[in-house]
């Protein structure tokens, strides 16, 4: 492609996410890969026992969560305190805050920052916010190369990929595509992986190290999310995995952080319950390897320059919803992705937004509003099952709130039918309902349908029920149903046990 | 408006269910007691397995063995020079040239380049804080521990923890840091090498922090 | 209240205690062989059985779908059906624990707090039959004699909504006769969820697929659960693909007994 030659980074796959196709649509295509299921299934198995046996260790979990919830409902309730408070310490410890009330804001502020350092490439740590608003390709615009270091966001990055889950992003690949992504794009943005480069993931990891040391020691400008701010210091923490973090947070002379406002704890001491609850719940360990705590700039120590870039981008509309509200307690540890049944079949790209998984379908919705089809199909992605309420480690009641959104995704509906393609669902939904109001009516259409099954079940022979019509040849074609019952329940009361009175 | 005025009115406009003027704490009760210690049963001993879980090396010995200590851990290794912070202890310092190796002393004078750094074979460190319940060590980046990059580019780390600054957990742990926090000092929490579980969740440790991390007890 | 546990079929610890059945009207008009079942085994424990005509639905199939109002009426139904009885019991996790977590909500939306607390104490006295036989029956052993290879799926609102527990299963280890198979991967969803099947028929079918493949490798004759709509999803396919096992709620394994073929 002639365009691919003049970008500095790998160009990532075309379209906008919000024009996903629905969910049901983009599943039955994800559905369809085969070497994906088989990746994302022995993925999610693997990474969800490893949650259950260190989460299994702590005989106070219960009380842990308790506390996550609790912590998180306070800075909710009372964030724009919080966010002040957060914003006078950082800038007392020698660090800019910058606010953006949306993704392009953001985007403007962080160009701007690293134009500032003369600088035409960045390090950045995972980050999802920067995936959120985009910010890769908003520099790449503007001349500006965004290296990602994370060795999954590598993976993803240098397959012109999306990433699919919070935590492991390329969890859909498995080792050999790994190896064909690094050997034929690897040597085209830096140093090249060896020649003789096998499958095994010890010697892929080892690859990533040379591509991007040299990277790291060369960068001035770097970019992070945080997963806390402290309001009471002004802190910003950073947990992950590789060093990969601590390399952008420390090396380079200019560090930008690009945090969402939900990200707030009101004090240090509030740590200790978060480095519990977050490195159990994600990635299955008693603690993750590196965790970094900075405060403004220290001198002699890590980057001259910090800046934090405050950015809403929706989140205040989840904050005015006050059952809603609860989806901004999520930390984003993935525990509700690594449990559902849907994810675990499905894979992240389906969810068309970089927050996949049951936590994706209740906040999607919430922060970008259901005009797009995508977003107005997320709350019915999902069986009900209730597994993600369990693992959240803090509480979001998940299964509630894909209802909650459900019915507003109904609501619109309702009082805008042209604005949504039109399906008979409501007039079907209501002809139901006034089946269910009264018992007279119930008995009504168990006759109707009971006549309509027998009648159909004796001229045919049936002993079972074929293909049903549209929709529900969608239950049809994969399962048989039985005939209807010659009596209902009622019917045998009335002859076996009401007669007897 | 600015947009620090724009989204201070929406998350205000946004919390009209919220009672004016009630303090955060009272609104909201969080029942968790801080600080805790939890029950690991030896301290000591879990923190010594909770970090070899991790496939770090872990040596127990008395206070007065560290020297040998360090330098056995520098000749198994093969290391052939050592950065340390200024303010490590002496006897820690000439145990790396009694091992034979060269070591580099990284002074507000005299700052590490990265590339100098990266061509150091390993660090050696005191600590902060280890917790036992999770295996991990805490740097503080007092002058005995130095500057982050410090411990962060060269491909092995060494470092040396107090028995008296392992406690049980994560809890008390935190305790302990508040003060460096609020002096403005950076956290490092280690607990293991640098590891990945990135391609097909399988754990391979070592990406970009060190590859290796030997962790010296002293009791 | 005194629990005694009876070991033997002739033990009747519901003496003279009114029990309303909740059908449900995937069962009434579906599977009337499972209320059936649900009126003998109570019965046959002494309960006093009544089944209120007025009764209906849950209404979960509204409220899950979005559609808040149409519930209502379900609601008011329930109330208008059972509000009289300390005992209300129904042979399906999934609609008990609609009832229990879901029509306070509806109610106090659409017909304030007084409507509110009455559904709320209703929906308090309703018990799925494994909880009611445990807990408020304290039996476990409810003289049930049932010669065969069974699996268990544990359906997630059975166990995440109402909150069953392994009740289930300590009624299924009581039975005489009944070798009870672990399913594989046993909490994990069937698929079905209501509208979802229809909304999204390929995750739900990739699901059923799955959950039919674990129960088929048990070599189990009958697959039992605490609800009918999951053993309709799960054997829809394992009747597709000749697997050979048969669905079977658990109340009509419980209220099989010696006598019966």
């Amino acid at each position: 492609m002639g365009t691919e030659l003049e970008r500095l980074t790998p160009a990532p796959p075309e379209g906008d996410l919000l024009d996903s196709p629905r969910f049901p649509q983009a599943a039955k295509t994800e559905l369809a890969n085969h070497q994906q299921r088989t990746n994302l299934r022995h993925a999610t198995t693997t990474i969800r026992n490893k949650r259950a046996r260190v989460v299994g260790e702590l005989s106070n979990w219960q009380d842990l969560r308790d506390a996550g919830e609790a912590i998180k409902t306070r800075v909710g309730r009372h964030l724009d305190e919080y966010l002040l408070q957060f914003e006078e310490n950082f800038t007392k410890a020698g660090g800019h805050v910058h606010w953006a009330r949306d993704a392009e804001e953001a985007n403007r502020i962080v160009v701007a920052l690293v134009k500032d350092t003369g600088q035409e490439e960045i390090v950045k740590v995972k980050s999802m916010v920067t995936q959120e608003i985009d910010m890769n390709e908003a520099l790449e615009a503007e001349g500006i190369a965004a290296w990602e270091t994370d060795l999954a966001e590598l993976i993803v990055q240098l397959g012109h990929d999306r990433p699919s889950h919070i935590v492991v992003p390329a969890l859909h690949r498995n080792r050999s595509e790994v190896r064909e992504i690094f050997l034929k794009e690897m040597g085209r943005y830096g140093t090249p992986p060896p020649d003789d480069l096998d499958d095994q993931p010890k010697n892929l990891a080892g690859a990533a190290r040379v591509h991007l040391r040299e990277k790291f020691m060369r960068a001035k400008t770097s970019t992070s999310g945080a997963n806390f701010a402290i309001a009471e210091t002004g802190s910003l923490v950073v947990v992950e995995s590789e060093g990969n973090g601590r390399m952008c947070l420390t090396l380079p002379d200019t560090l930008i952080s690009v945090v969402g406002i939900e990200k707030i704890l009101p004090t240090f001491d509030d740590l200790e319950v978060f480095l519990q609850l977050l490195p159990r719940s994600s990635t299955g360990e008693r603690m993750n390897p590196y965790t970094s705590v900075w405060t403004g700039t220290t001198d002699g120590d890590g980057p001259k320059n910090v800046h934090v870039v405050l950015v809403d981008n929706g989140r205040t509309n989840v904050l005015a919803d006050p059952e809603g509200r609860a989806a901004l307690r999520c930390i984003r540890c993935s525990a509700c992705l690594n449990i559902c049944p849907v994810y675990e079949r499905v894979g992240g790209h389906a969810y068309g937004s970089v927050y996949p998984g049951p936590i994706g379908a209740i906040l999607n919705p919430q922060l970008r509003g259901t005009d797009s089809e995508i977003d107005r199909s997320l709350p019915f992605a999902s069986s009900l099952c209730g597994a993600c309420n369990e693992v959240c480690p803090v509480k979001i009641p998940i299964s509630d709130l894909l209802v909650h959104e459900r019915h507003k995704v109904v609501e619109a509906k309702k009082k805008d039918p042209p604005h949504i393609p039109h399906t008979a669902e409501p007039q079907i939904m209501a002809a139901a309902a006034w089946v269910m109001d009264d018992h007279r009516h119930l008995e009504l259409a168990g006759k109707g349908s009971e006549l309509g099954s027998r009648v159909l079940g004796g001229l045919l022979g049936w002993k079972k029920i074929g293909p049903l019509p549209p929709p529900l040849s969608r239950w049809t074609d994969a399962r048989d149903v039985p005939m209807l019952p010659e009596q209902t329940f009622r019917d045998w009361w009335k002859q076996n046990r009401e007669t007897k009175k | 408006m600015s947009a620090r005025e724009v989204i201070l009115a929406r998350i205000r406009s946004s919390l009209t269910d919220v009672p004016v003027g009630v303090a955060p704490e009272r609104d909201v009760p969080v029942a968790w007691k801080y600080a805790q210690a939890v029950d690991v049963g030896d301290v000591l001993g879990s923190f010594a397995q909770r970090v070899a879980d991790y496939k770090a090396t872990v040596v127990r010995c008395a206070a007065s063995e560290v020297p040998d200590e360090i330098a056995k851990a520098l000749t198994t290794l093969g290391v052939r020079s050592v950065v340390v912070p200024t303010g490590l202890e002496e006897s820690w310092k000439d145990a790396v040239t009694k091992a034979g190796a060269h070591v580099v002393v990284d002074s507000e004078e005299h700052r590490l380049s990265h590339k100098e750094l990266n061509d150091t074979g390993a660090v050696l460190t005191a600590a902060a804080v280890g917790a036992a319940q999770t295996g991990t060590i805490v740097l503080d980046h007092s002058a005995d521990q130095g500057r982050r990059a410090l411990s962060l580019v060269p491909d092995v780390h060494v470092c040396i923890v107090r028995a008296d600054q392992v406690v049980s957990g994560v809890p008390e742990a935190v305790a302990r840091l508040k003060a460096s926090v609020q002096a403005g000092q950076p956290l490092t929490w280690i607990s293991g090498p640098s590891a990945t579980s990135d391609i097909e969740l399988s754990r391979v440790e070592g990406v970009h922090g060190p590859r290796t991390l030997y962790v010296i007890i002293a009791e | 209240m005194t629990i005694t546990a009876p070991s033997a079929a002739t033990a009747r610890p519901g003496a003279g205690m009114k029990v309303a059945l909740f059908a449900t009207c995937a069962n009434d008009v579906m599977f009337p062989q499972t209320p059936i079942a649900t009126v003998k085994l109570l019965e046959r424990l002494g309960c006093r059985v009544e089944f209120p005509m007025e009764q209906t639905c849950c209404g979960q199939i509204f409220a899950n779908t979005g559609y808040f109002d149409e519930a209502v009426g379900s609601v008011k139904t329930f109330l208008r059906a059972f509000e009289r009885y300390e005992y209300i019991v129904g042979p399906s996790g999934s609609c008990v624990g609609a009832v229990r977590h879901q029509h306070e909500m509806l109610a106090r939306r659409a017909a304030g707090d007084r409507v509110g607390d009455r559904v709320a104490a209703v929906a308090s006295r309703t018990y799925d039959v494994s909880e009611f036989l445990v807990d408020v029956l304290g039996v476990t052993d409810v003289g049930a004699y049932f010669p065969h290879r069974v699996t268990y799926h544990p359906s997630c609102h059975s166990v995440r909504i109402a909150k069953v527990g392994d009740k289930p299963y300590q009624l299924l280890k009581a039975v005489r006769g009944l070798d009870l198979i672990e399913l594989p991967n046993a909490e994990q969803c069937c698929g079905m969820g209501g509208t979802f099947s229809l909304k999204n028929p390929d995750v739900s079918t990739a699901m059923a697929g799955d959950k039919a493949r674990n129960v088929a490798s048990t070599g189990a004759e009958y697959l039992c659960a605490g609800d009918n709509l999951c053993l309709l999803n799960i054997s829809g396919v394992l009747n597709r693909t000749k697997a050979g096992v048969k669905p079977i709620h658990l109340v009509e394994i419980l209220a099989h007994s010696e006598g019966d073929n």
